[in-house]
Order: structure tokens, then sequence, then C-alpha cells
């Protein structure tokens, strides 16, 4: 099958991957560049297991195109941690023991973070309706939110 | 199964000319959130994508004369952020933004929503009470339709081989303005429409009603424009009397589906119950501007 040469920048590195036409951001990242950080869950956009970050929105990787994206930047999971020093949320996901099997994990870790960038001070409600698109069949998500509601304050007073 | 094929052209008439020669195994390419959905699960089988984001009419909202140019490929997460157009049509702005998860929104085009011609799109019945229309490129040249004109059946639009819609168009608000959208659906969010309604008023200085828009979604085979909303409405305040024949009417241009979101009998009740509740946000609105 004919392949497309893409040329993306992916947590803050020019990366080059050959795509077919069809091929997912999600299979793409998986299979071709063995990024697995990002989860497969659903495959039609229901259960944010494969959120990333595209040109600066969360975007489930299982509905964009590999082919689509020369010239995109894209964030992944691997870059939530500054080296071996966790971003505080997923710190506050440890703390709070807001995970089980983990599958959903990267994806709820990658909607929070860009949805605490465009509300740092979010209520309650506002952080369950910001992780709507994320499905968590472990927690029953409380202490998911509980974890965002710490880590937003933490990172409002740091600033 | 033939090979698929991606082409990103940047004009409408590279897009028209690949979409004619493509047949009608070629498919437009947007956000996706619906393509892709349907590649997945194997109900379509595509041999070409025309991506049209890189046509920049598709991508752009531009205030003209008489009326609000939106590009088909414009994303809800985008039409939520413009300020300008949200105060102008919050309604069609809320019923976009209605449309799945945030990471849904930030891909979910506009155009898409209209031509995925699902029963319960949330942005048709808005548009269609707004006046809206489509802005369609094909191989005879460009034309315009009212958007109550585009789905044809679950599924299926009026659009001709090698057509594309390149943007809808919003009439500029006239003064004492106003619209709404309300759907039900039984969770909070991320969940489709089992009814909804649009509301488009503008008011005379005396507070009675100029013009009336009402349609609504997911209680036929397309969303419909009642017809009988702009009599009841018009002269009139929103009044017991006035509302309840409003409710009726809403009520009586539903044939509706009996399927597990909903009976027969819940989404013809409950279209007139949300036609009274729209029909007084849009009201309220257009007392205000």
């Amino acid at each position: 099958m004919a392949k497309n040469f893409v040329t993306t920048t992916i947590n803050g590195d020019e990366v080059e991957f050959a795509s077919y036409p069809g091929q997912s951001l999600l299979d793409v990242l998986r299979s071709e560049l063995h990024m697995t950080g990002t989860k497969n869950g659903c495959g039609s956009g229901d259960c944010g297991a494969c959120t990333v970050v595209l040109n600066g929105r969360p975007v489930n990787a299982c509905l964009v195109l590999g082919v689509e994206l020369d010239g995109a930047e894209i964030e992944t999971i691997e870059g939530m941690a500054t080296g071996t020093k966790l971003h505080p949320l997923q710190q506050k996901f440890l703390d709070h023991a807001a995970l089980q099997c983990g599958i959903c994990t990267p994806g709820i870790l990658t909607m929070a973070k860009a949805f605490l960038e465009k509300n740092p001070d979010p209520t309650e409600s506002e952080v369950r309706y910001g992780l709507a698109g994320n499905l968590c069949r472990c927690t029953g998500y409380d202490k998911i939110v509980r974890a965002v509601l710490d880590a937003a304050a933490d990172m409002r007073a740091d600033g | 199964m033939a090979e698929l094929k991606y082409e990103s052209p940047q004009t409408t008439e590279a897009a028209v000319a690949l979409l004619a020669a493509g047949g009608p195994t070629a498919r437009v390419f947007a956000g996706g959130t619906d393509l892709m959905v349907q590649m997945h699960e194997e109900m379509i089988e595509p041999t070409l994508l025309v991506d049209i984001k890189r046509i920049s009419e598709t991508r752009q909202i531009t205030f003209e004369d008489d009326y609000v140019r939106i590009g088909a490929a414009v994303t809800g997460a985008e039409l939520g952020e413009h300020a300008e157009l949200k105060a102008m049509w919050p309604g069609v702005v809320e019923a976009v933004e209605l449309i799945g998860s945030y990471q849904v929104q930030g891909r979910a085009t506009i155009g898409g929503n209209l031509c995925n011609a699902s029963p319960a799109a949330d942005s048709v019945p808005a548009l269609i009470a707004a006046a809206a229309r489509v802005v369609i490129a094909g191989p005879g040249g460009v034309r315009d339709i009212p958007v109550e004109d585009m789905p044809v059946g679950p599924g299926r639009t009026s659009l001709a081989a090698g057509e594309f819609v390149t943007s809808l168009l919003l009439p500029k608000r006239a003064e004492r303005a106003g619209d709404a959208y309300l759907r039900f659906i039984p969770r909070t969010e991320m969940d489709i429409a089992v009814v909804g309604v649009g509301v488009s008023v503008t008011l005379n200085p005396d507070g009675t009603c100029a013009t009336a828009r009402m349609a609504l979604g997911a209680v036929a085979p397309t969303a419909r424009l009642v017809k009988a909303a702009s009599d009841i409405l018009v002269g009139n305040k929103l009044d017991h009397a006035v509302l309840e024949a409003l409710a009726e009417a809403a009520s009586d241009a539903c044939s509706p589906i009996d399927d597990k979101r909903g009976t027969i009998v819940f989404r013809t009740k409950v279209a007139g119950v949300l036609a009274c509740r729209a029909a007084a946000i849009a009201w309220q609105r257009a007392e205000k501007n």
C-alpha cells in the first residue's frame, strides 16, 4: 500500500513517519513510532483513552488520520513528565490512587492538562464536564476528580 | 477492496475535480468524527478521501455585508470561542457546542454535522431556525440552498455527484432578535438528541413577534421546519394561549421512530415542551438586543 511521508513535531521533537491513507494517528503512534503510552480503547471517539493534543487542542487520536498531519504539532503522554519529574497531575493521580487498571489514565491526564490550561480554577462540576469524553470503568471517577482538583490547586499556588 | 487514496487540495476547483473523478466511493474528509467511525466499523469503504481543510474558505469565519460566512470545516471548539458570532447567534453556537466531548469538539465541523445527515444532528434545527443557507461547490459551479433542503433522509443529503459544502451563511442579526436551541438527552453530556428544538425570533418595538422560525430534530427522518410556528407567534406576545398553540404545533409536526432512546409518545410530547422553553429563551434574548 502506498505510504505518504509526513513531518510533524511530537513533544517538541521533529518526527517524520510514513503513513498509509486511512491509518489513524493512534495507529501511527503505537505501531509506527512505538509510542504506546497513548491507549486504544474504543476506536470510535467515545472513550477518550487515545486523547492527544493536536495543534493545541485535545482530540481523539483514533479519529485523526496520520496523512493529514504534515506540519502538525502533537503532544502525547510521553511528553508530560520532565525527565523523571512527574507533572503535578501525574503525582496527584498517584497520591489519590486515581487509577486502577490504568488504560484510561494517559488519556485522562492529557485531557485534564489541556482542560486546566483553559480553566485553571474549575469547580468539581466543571471537571466532570471537562472529562465527560473520558471513560473509566474502574475508579468510579471520584478519585480522578479529586486528583484533578488537588493538582489544579497546587498548580495555581505554584503560578 | 480498492486501495484508499488521500488528497488534500488547496482550492475548491481542485476538490470538485477530485470528487467528480472519484465517483460514488469518494468521500469528503473534514473533522473525521463521523467518517473515521464509519470506516472503523466498516459501514463504508471509500476509495478516495478528499480533505477539504487546506481550502482557506472552509476554515474561516468572515463577516460580510448581509451575512456571516462560516467555513464548512470550522470546528465546534472554534465556534464556541468566537465571541462575536456567539453574541449574534447564541442558539446556533450552543447547538454546535453540544456535539460530543471536548475531544470531539476540537475536530467536529459544522459542515460535517450537516452533511452526515443524522436526523438528530444538533446544529441542524438551530441552523434552520436561523434561516441559514448552505453554499455548495460542484461541477456546475457554486449554488446555495436553505439548510432545510440539505438532508433528505437519515444519512442522505441533496448533494449531487462531485458537490461539497464550502460554507454556511447566517443572516446578520436584526435588532431585537434572539435564538435558542434545546435538546432532551437522558444524560447530562455526551449523548444524542432524543428531541431537539431550535427557535429564532425578531420582535417589534412593542414586544410582539415580528418574525419567527422553529425547527425540530430527532422527531422525523430529517430535521424539519415547523411552518405553523410562524403563524402562531407573529403579531403576538408569548402568553399562555400562544405557548399552548406552539406546543401543539411542535407535537403535530413530529413523526418520530420508537427506539431505545425514546418512544413515539415521549418524543412527541417533549417536542412541545422544548418548543415552549426554547421560544422563551429566544424571546428573552431578543428583548435584550
